[in-house]
């Protein structure tokens, strides 16, 4: 804000102190007013906005400290600065008790009445910003950037909108590349914690004792390492959401803690002996069958079931075809902009390609192959030469086609084509053997 | 025809006057002289806080206006005051003729500082600027280069140059 966008009114019965004060803010570029009573002040008030009030203490008629009632009254934003003499102090006292921003004392020192008005300014300019940042905040929740028409993503934004309004912990339960922290992220922003900090943790990518010192944070020396005290991201998420993601690869021991804290909402940092009373929701993610880890004893039920109050599931990108055209729209303009590219539409040949394909990756494939068709694409409009699945013949994949029935089929053929030759086979899918070994107990597939 | 008169309030140093009014020409670009009138302090002394009241000065200058165009700058070494403020370097009238600045608080010996000449005519000469520059409709500079920008203390007065910024510059090349 421009020193001439803000205005000052001046409010004193000295004519003296009035017309100094008067050209001295105006000299600093300031639109000032002045009254030399109450009732005048209060009427400018009524007549024009001011952004600070200076006000004398001690006037016939209506007090300084009447008059700021008034205003408050009126302007509850309003800042205001009370004159006063040594001798009266109290009042002073009384007026910040009552709201004012401050008080000088006359005759004021003029680096501090400067100072003062500066901060004033400032102060008052931080707070309208904070009600546009709001205010453009909420915009952009209402129009969070879950993308689809189809059924199965009404259902995910219906459940979004319901369990944002509560406390609730939830679980959010989708294939890998479906959108889980998107989604997280469209809960935390539409419930009524979104002004405070959301903290995201992938507890899949730490080893134990790493995630531990993560969650709950340490005291300084509490093991080799620790050189310094660390907040945990309970403690950093305290009146916002956590979002705890790959919660189904967490240890026991992780688990026992959790679930303590859950029940608790009191951590201890690790090496600490004070307890620190958290608030936060919890918002948990995998992509794990949980059910079949609770059963083989991996997954503490009791856990389970505090996580599992309100679940949210996403379907994968390959039941919910019809979403396809609009995502790649979407993510085409989001890379034509980053990368300054005129790129305008996807020809029919890529779109149907794109249809047609499995995405076994989902949103996250389908994300990552239109940036890299916009990177490569030379002319205003996508190509199937652009996408990088065109150089693999795709057979269609029927809409009633889970992706595991495709990963099992697949691993069939390939160990039929073998003979049953697991290293070979395993190759030729670029996995491990185990990994191989594990998919054919999980899917049962049997030597003929 | 348009010039600046410097007047002596009460007693100072010549060479401070003469000094300005060899200076402030390259600046301002216009003529300036010292009159050979003095502005009296009488009457304008505060017994409690025993400063003059600025102000009060500026008026006693106005009654010497040669002509329209003519800027009247008062040089005091007392200490002046505004009533709400413990303290003024200068003050001046807003797009009129008057301005004057005191040098009393510009000399190093009031801060129990060794007396340097020199920096004192410096800060003479940029108050003296600044405060013309209200004369001329300017108001304070957000850039601490500026003359025009609002000194608190000699460190701030220190710090400017004894010129305007390509703003302030801009808006008195249309006043004068």
């Amino acid at each position: 804000m421009n020193n001439e966008n803000v205005r000052i009114l001046v409010v004193d019965d000295e004519p003296i102190v009035l017309k100094s004060l008067s050209e001295w803010f105006r000299d600093d570029g300031y639109a000032v007013g002045s009254a030399s009573t109450g009732k005048e002040a209060l009427a400018k008030l009524t007549e024009e906005d001011w952004d600070i009030f200076l006000l004398d203490v001690k006037m016939p008629g209506m007090s300084g400290l009447e008059l700021q009632k008034k205003i408050k009254e009126v302007n509850p934003d309003a800042v205001i600065i009370i004159m006063t003499a040594f001798a009266s102090v109290e009042s002073a006292v009384e007026a910040l008790k009552q709201g004012a921003y401050d008080y000088l004392t006359k005759p004021f020192d003029p680096e501090h009445v400067g100072h003062l008005i500066r901060n004033a300014v400032e102060r008052k300019n931080l707070a309208a910003e904070n009600v546009r940042l709001k205010k453009s905040l909420d915009e952009s929740i209402l129009a969070h950037d879950i993308i689809g028409g189809s059924g199965g993503m009404r259902e995910v934004v219906e459940a979004v909108e319901t369990v944002s309004k509560t406390d609730t912990s939830v679980l959010i339960r989708g294939e890998s590349g479906t959108g889980k922290e998107l989604v997280a992220k469209a809960i935390h922003a539409n419930s009524r914690r979104r002004y405070m900090p959301m903290i995201i943790l992938n507890c899949g990518a730490l080893p134990e004792g790493i995630l531990e010192s993560e969650l709950f944070g340490h005291e300084k020396g509490a093991f080799t390492g620790a050189q310094y005290r660390r907040k945990g991201k309970f403690e950093m998420a305290d009146g916002g959401s956590l979002f705890l993601d790959e919660i189904g690869d967490i240890s026991q021991k992780t688990q026992v803690n959790l679930l303590r804290v859950l029940e608790e909402k009191k951590i201890r940092r690790i090496g600490g002996e004070r307890e620190i009373a958290v608030d936060f929701r919890l918002i948990a993610a995998t992509n794990k069958n949980l059910e079949g880890s609770v059963e083989s004893g991996l997954f503490r039920s009791d856990l389970y079931y505090r996580l599992n109050v309100f679940t949210i599931r996403i379907p994968p990108l390959r039941e919910r075809r019809d979403d396809i055209p609009s995502l790649a729209e979407h993510f085409l303009r989001k890379y034509s902009q980053t990368t300054n590219k005129h790129i305008e539409s996807i020809a029919p040949e890529a779109l149907e390609r794109m249809m047609n394909y499995p995405w076994p990756g989902n949103v996250r494939e389908l994300e990552n192959a239109i940036e890299r068709a916009v990177v490569v694409c030379k002319s205003n409009a996508i190509q199937v030469g652009h996408l990088p699945m065109s150089t693999v013949e795709t057979p269609r994949v029927s809409a009633e086609k889970t992706l595991d029935a495709v990963e099992r089929e697949h691993i069939r053929s390939t160990l039929a084509e073998t003979d049953w030759n697991i290293s070979q086979a395993a190759r030729f899918l670029n996995i491990d053997r185990v990994t191989l070994y594990r998919k054919i107990k999980k899917y049962n597939i049997k030597n003929p | 025809m348009a010039e600046i008169l410097i007047f002596p309030v009460g007693g100072v140093d010549d060479s401070i006057t003469e000094f300005l009014a060899l200076s402030l020409p390259e600046t301002l670009k216009l003529p300036c002289k010292v009159s050979d009138s003095t502005i009296s302090l009488e009457g304008a002394y505060d017994i409690v806080r025993e400063q003059y009241y600025s102000t009060k000065l500026l008026e006693r200058l106005l009654l010497h206006r040669a002509g329209a165009d003519t800027k009247l700058l008062g040089v005091a070494s007392v200490d002046l005051f505004i009533p709400p403020l413990s303290f003024v370097f200068g003050e001046a009238q807003f797009n009129n003729p008057a301005a004057i600045i005191s040098i009393h608080r510009l000399h190093q010996r009031f801060y129990g500082l060794p007396e340097d000449a020199s920096l004192l005519y410096h800060r003479c000469e940029k108050e003296a600027i600044h405060e013309l520059g209200h004369c001329f409709g300017l108001i304070h500079c957000r850039d601490f280069r500026c003359v025009m920008y609002l000194s608190y203390s000699v460190e701030d007065i220190d710090l400017k140059s004894n010129g305007f910024c390509e703003k302030c510059h801009a808006v008195l090349r249309k006043k004068l």
